[in-house]
């Protein structure tokens, strides 16, 4: 089976996030003040061949855990949407 | 002592820390490609500073996976004695040969200017010839130099003796305004709980000659390589 799996990487919430910080600066100076509390993240797409959701699954956590995210400063979450 | 210092594609300062290695021992350490699996009979390998692959995902992130890095790593197990510089210090990080990760600078710029270090402790060998009272004056040149960990984390490298500089004014003064990239306590570099991998932010190797204006980098290096005194 394969599937595409839509992966999110965040900065952990209690970290200050320079690049969500400049990027509200950027949404204030555009007038639009009340889009507060920005956070920049990154989002990964990569398809994954295994033989069901939850080896696919198992698959991209640990890509997360060792090479997509650094667990010390980000937070991952991903799904998996099914290739026809 | 046998030197060996890694290029990965990318790396900038490999020619420095080439020619400043050089200056203080009389002999040109060896070079070794990222794509060596093998570092041969080294004491001590170098991780010069750059942008190794290009940054790409978070900086270090790709050059951990280098084929040179499973010889890094045994190396270290070896009891063998490893120096992160800048981008060497991020591979560092995302290899966890040293605690922590180095964020985003908080200002959100590139800081590219000479700045003060102190040392945090003397019993290391990369700071044991170093007087921990006088600051010394060293370049950074980096994006991503924002030194973080936990609390617990912080709590073990603390209680481990493990941070080996910290950012200051020129008399010492240790202040958020003297923080060129808001690194957690001021740190400017770390060492492992075993004291022979040190990873640090502050370029030694272009504060080596005296044709550049700086020298205090030099101390740093002749004490990781036990040179008794520096000459310039």
């Amino acid at each position: 089976m394969k599937f595409i799996a839509h992966i999110d990487i965040m900065p952990h919430d209690a970290l200050l996030d320079p690049q969500g910080k400049a990027v509200e600066g950027g949404l204030a100076k555009l007038n639009l003040s009340t889009l507060t509390q920005v956070r920049v993240g990154k989002h990964i797409r990569l398809q994954v061949e295994a033989d069901n959701s939850g080896d696919a699954g198992a698959l991209v956590d640990s890509a997360c855990r060792h090479l997509l995210a650094n667990t010390i400063m980000e937070r991952f979450q991903y799904r998996l949407e099914e290739l026809v | 002592m046998k030197i060996g210092v890694v290029v990965f594609p990318g790396s900038n300062c490999d020619e420095d820390t080439l020619f400043a290695l050089e200056q203080l021992t009389g002999k040109r350490p060896g070079i070794i490609w990222h794509k060596d699996t093998e570092l041969g009979s080294v004491d001590l390998v170098v991780l010069p500073g750059g942008f190794s692959y290009g940054d790409y995902l978070r900086s270090g992130a790709i050059a951990r996976f280098s084929p040179v890095m499973g010889a890094v790593v045994r190396h270290v197990e070896r009891g063998g004695l490893l120096l992160g510089i800048c981008n060497g210090f991020q591979v560092l990080t995302e290899a966890r040969l040293v605690p922590g990760v180095l964020r985003h600078n908080t200002n959100r710029r590139f800081v590219c200017r000479p700045v003060h270090i102190k040392p945090a402790t003397t019993h290391t060998l990369l700071t044991r010839q170093l007087d921990p009272d006088r600051p010394l004056q060293i370049p950074i040149a980096h994006g991503e130099g924002n030194y973080y960990i936990d609390e617990d984390g912080y709590r073990m490298i603390l209680d481990g003796d493990q941070i080996l500089f910290r950012y200051c004014g020129p008399n010492g003064e240790l202040a958020d305004e003297w923080n060129p990239n808001g690194s957690m306590g001021h740190i400017a570099g770390v060492c492992n709980k075993e004291r022979t991998v040190f990873g640090m932010m502050p370029h030694p190797e272009r504060a080596s000659d005296a044709l550049l204006g700086m020298t205090d980098g030099a101390q740093i290096l002749s004490s990781l390589l036990g040179l008794s005194s520096v000459e310039m």
